[in-house]
């Protein structure tokens, strides 16, 4: 231990440094005394088991984490609570399977982390869920208060680093008001736009006396908007929607947030407009009704962007109009005039104008619109142009003899062997979009990626969190597939270790092209062909470290080998990976160039 | 290497569809290609009633500096209500620019009630100018002028303390331009609204909703 003291490691709580005086003083742990037979924090004694009981009573289920010397006090009030923990390999990790979980269940995901290193590895996963409005509350151990500021052994402003990329962070300052103060962080991740929140908890609050129940969690006064739009507004807006001749629906992330698929199906249905989705809005709308375009944007399908180039009025819900939906602004829906519902005022007329404006919930705006429609708009003709695109453009590749395996056929191979409910988790890449593109979506939270930022690496942490919200909520029978790049998978696939230890039954496919395929797409279209740092040449067998992981591990070259792996991995009762080694010059089409105009998608690279 | 591989989708070229003659600005609104309506910037005071917590300032720079807006001058000072601050800021945006930053200040949880003030707001600043001592009674002549005070006087240099609204004060530096300005700090402007109209919208004076001090009849 005193040698060990000179290289401190964040898992090993001997090597905290011997001259911490809240250790010194520390209480002794509580024990079991304060806790009832079924697992929950009856009395509170100490600072960290009032954040257990916030937790507790806020319905928190699951955490996600990684121990560490100021964060063990809360670790250890939850030592017989009934909130779940699972111990992950890396805290990034733990940030995307809580996000994942968050998107799966409908509720916020919860990960935990030390100072120092621990919170700053869980910032790309705050990031993540800040751009992608995912809720989310992460909770991160800090030195002892007097220590604050004086750069003290694993000490980061986690604060200061977080403040950007979270809707709200707090610093717990005494034991008193701690669990009030992770309630309310809690409801207020989930409360109107969703989003990430931390509290930041110093090791002498967590440890420090109180007696202190924390009430209810309540998300602070304004933070939950009116959900009704203006209704002049509405009776406005359903004016336009009625006098349209190419009306789309455009549907976006915040109809699945805002738990209005229903509606806005019925909607569509109703009034007979064909629908496009944005990613994050994947499962908003079935792929295979008559009216859906599928998604749109720079990897979109050509049909949907044909359609929003040509429509005439765009109802958009619950986006916030992405650069990577739009193209160039100038292009973009350039004779629509716009209806955009949104609940967070801020995203009205921040990149595109919004003609008209309706600021509110998506269920109860949709509500409200239909109840101001007297008319179908007349949309035959447009109704068969948009079936016509269908027919022009539709998303095919090929399969020659004398071309490697295709990763869009083991997207679909995928599909057709595993239920509509199936939950599909993703990496950042080329697999991402023919994941996207290859596979029918039909239901809400099934899509579970990273868009806002693109984080390579969150598929399987994403898988991990995914499983546990479906088997939390009761869906064990649900199947979940990971499409995983080989670069993203090598980013995060330590956290296999825990898909192992916990049993979770999930398939990583590995769409293992030895490159990082999007860059090398790029650098072919518009780099002339220059592979710098994206041809990693050689790659690891994925197939045997799954095996070395204690998964089960498949290698497939050829195509008559997809249909018995697939049917293998899904069958196996816990983690398996399929390493698909695909055509490592295959593209994803169709393509709007950065910036470009959503009409002009190239359909071939020399199109670039 | 491209060329040779089966890659592609079936479709007309990029170039063979039609595509609309309309376009958007960069502002996205849909415009008439033709004669093009752009928004010019302009100086706008945004007024802010804050939870007085730790980080707040932090917040709102970290927003204006994140979101890129162009500000001049950023103000904050306690209230006669506990536990409650008022930012000012002075920006230089468009339009479109002004409505983003009260939006998403409003999104802020510390930020109570956010605003433009109107136009014709109470605007001051304060400055102090430290200038060369040789002639102090040119210095002290032009302070005058300015209804300036002196605040030290020494056998080298001299302390001017001058407020007022943004174009008093830079007439007031370029005539002490003469003398030499050695030191300069400048506070930015601060300001509220005329008359009964509230300096942040909803906010009402005295109280912000929150049990208020006795007011001074």
């Amino acid at each position: 231990m005193s040698d060990s003291a000179a290289h401190p490691r964040e898992d090993d709580p001997d090597a905290e440094p011997v001259s911490d005086p809240a250790e010194a003083d520390a209480p002794e742990p509580a024990g079991d005394q304060n806790r009832s037979t079924d697992g929950s924090i009856d009395e509170v004694s100490t600072g960290a088991e009032s954040v257990v009981a916030a937790l507790e009573a806020a319905g928190a289920e699951t955490a996600f984490g990684v121990q560490g010397g100021a964060i063990m006090p809360v670790y250890d009030a939850l030592y017989s609570s009934s909130v779940r923990h699972i111990m992950m390999a890396h805290e990034q990790g733990a940030a995307h399977a809580a996000d994942a979980y968050g998107v799966v269940a409908g509720e916020p995901g919860l990960c935990m982390a030390t100072s120092g290193p621990g919170a700053t590895n869980l910032v790309t996963g705050i990031a993540d869920a800040d751009m992608d409005s995912d809720s989310m509350l992460a909770l991160t151990g800090q030195v002892p208060t007097e220590f604050v500021g004086n750069d003290a052994f694993q000490e980061t402003d986690t604060i200061g680093v977080t403040r950007p990329i979270t809707k709200h962070n707090y610093f717990a300052g005494n034991a008193d008001d701690v669990g009030d103060i992770v309630g309310e962080a809690f409801a207020l991740s989930a409360a109107g736009r969703p989003g990430p929140t931390l509290v930041d908890l110093p090791k002498d609050v967590t440890l420090d006396d109180t007696d202190r129940t924390p009430g209810p969690a309540e998300a602070p006064a304004g933070s939950e908007p009116d959900p009704t739009a203006r209704e002049d507004a509405v009776d406005a807006a359903a004016r336009a929607i009625e006098d349209a001749d190419r009306p789309l629906c455009l549907f976006g992330g915040g109809v699945i947030k805002g738990e209005a698929s229903e509606t806005a199906r019925e909607f569509a249905r109703t009034y007979g407009i064909p629908v496009t989705t944005t990613m994050p809005g994947i499962g908003s709308f079935p792929e295979d009704d008559d009216l859906s375009l599928s998604w749109a944007g720079m990897h979109g399908t050509g049909y949907a962007n044909m359609a929003i180039t040509h429509t005439d009025c765009l109802i958009a819900v619950g986006t916030r109009f992405d650069d990577r939906l739009t193209g160039g602004i100038d292009t973009f829906a350039p004779e629509a005039e716009v209806v955009h519902v949104d609940i967070d005022p801020a995203e009205i007329s921040k990149n595109v104008h919004a003609d008209y404006p309706l600021i509110g919930d998506a269920a109860t705006v949709l509500d409200q619109l239909s109840a101001a429609i007297r008319e179908a708009p007349d949309a035959d003709e447009w109704r068969e142009r948009c079936d016509e695109w269908k027919d022009t453009y539709p998303m095919t590749y090929s399969t020659p003899d004398d071309e490697p395996l295709k990763p869009q056929f083991v997207v679909e191979a995928f599909d057709e062997a595993t239920d509509d409910d199936t939950i599909v988790t993703t990496g950042v890449g080329q697999h991402q979009m023919w994941a996207s593109q290859f596979w029918t979506y039909t239901e809400p939270r099934t899509w579970v990626s990273s868009h806002g930022l693109g984080t390579m690496g969150y598929g399987l942490p994403a898988a991990v969190g995914a499983r546990v919200a479906a088997d939390t909520i009761g869906d064990i029978d649900r199947d979940v597939v990971c499409f995983d790049g080989d670069g993203s998978f090598l980013m995060t696939m330590q956290e296999l270790s825990v898909a192992v230890r916990e049993n979770l039954d999930i398939t990583v496919a590995v769409l293992n092209n030895e490159y990082i395929g999007m860059v090398r797409q790029w650098q072919d279209a518009f780099f002339e062909g220059r592979h710098m740092a994206s041809d990693y040449n050689w790659m690891p067998e994925f197939d045997k470290l799954a095996e070395a992981f204690g998964a089960l591990g498949i290698r497939v070259d050829g195509y008559d080998e997809v249909a018995p792996a697939v049917e293998e991995a899904l069958a196996y009762d816990g983690p398996a990976v399929v390493d698909f080694h695909v055509d490592p010059e295959e593209n994803v089409l169709p393509m709007v160039p950065s910036g470009g105009a959503n009409g002009r998608f190239a359909l071939s690279e020399d199109q670039l | 290497m491209s060329g040779e591989h089966s890659a592609g989708i079936p479709g007309p070229a990029p170039e063979e569809r039609p595509q609309p003659e309309g376009r958007r600005n960069l502002e996205g609104h849909r415009i008439d290609p033709v004669v093009e309506a752009q928004h010019d910037s302009r100086r706008a005071v945004i007024s802010a009633l804050v939870e007085d917590e730790p980080g707040v300032l932090a917040r709102v720079s970290g927003l204006v500096s994140r979101r890129q807006f162009n500000i001049e001058s950023l103000t904050v000072g306690p209230t006669t209500v506990e536990g409650h601050s008022r930012i000012t800021m002075v920006v230089e945006e468009t339009d479109p620019g002004i409505d983003q930053i009260e939006k998403q200040m409003a999104k802020l949880k510390p930020v109570i009630s956010v605003g433009e003030v109107s136009g014709d707001a109470v605007t001051s600043e304060l400055v102090l100018l430290k200038v060369q001592g040789d002639e102090p009674d040119k210095v002290h002549a032009v302070a005058e002028m300015y209804d300036g005070q002196t605040l030290d006087a020494g056998p080298e240099t001299i302390t001017v303390q001058l407020t007022g609204d943004e174009s008093k004060i830079d007439d007031a530096i370029d005539a002490f331009e003469q003398f030499g300005i050695i030191e300069i700090a400048r506070t930015g402007q601060t300001a509220l609204a005329r008359g009964n109209i509230p300096t942040a919208p909803g906010e009402k004076p005295g109280t912000a909703g929150e049990p208020t001090t006795p007011t001074i009849d």
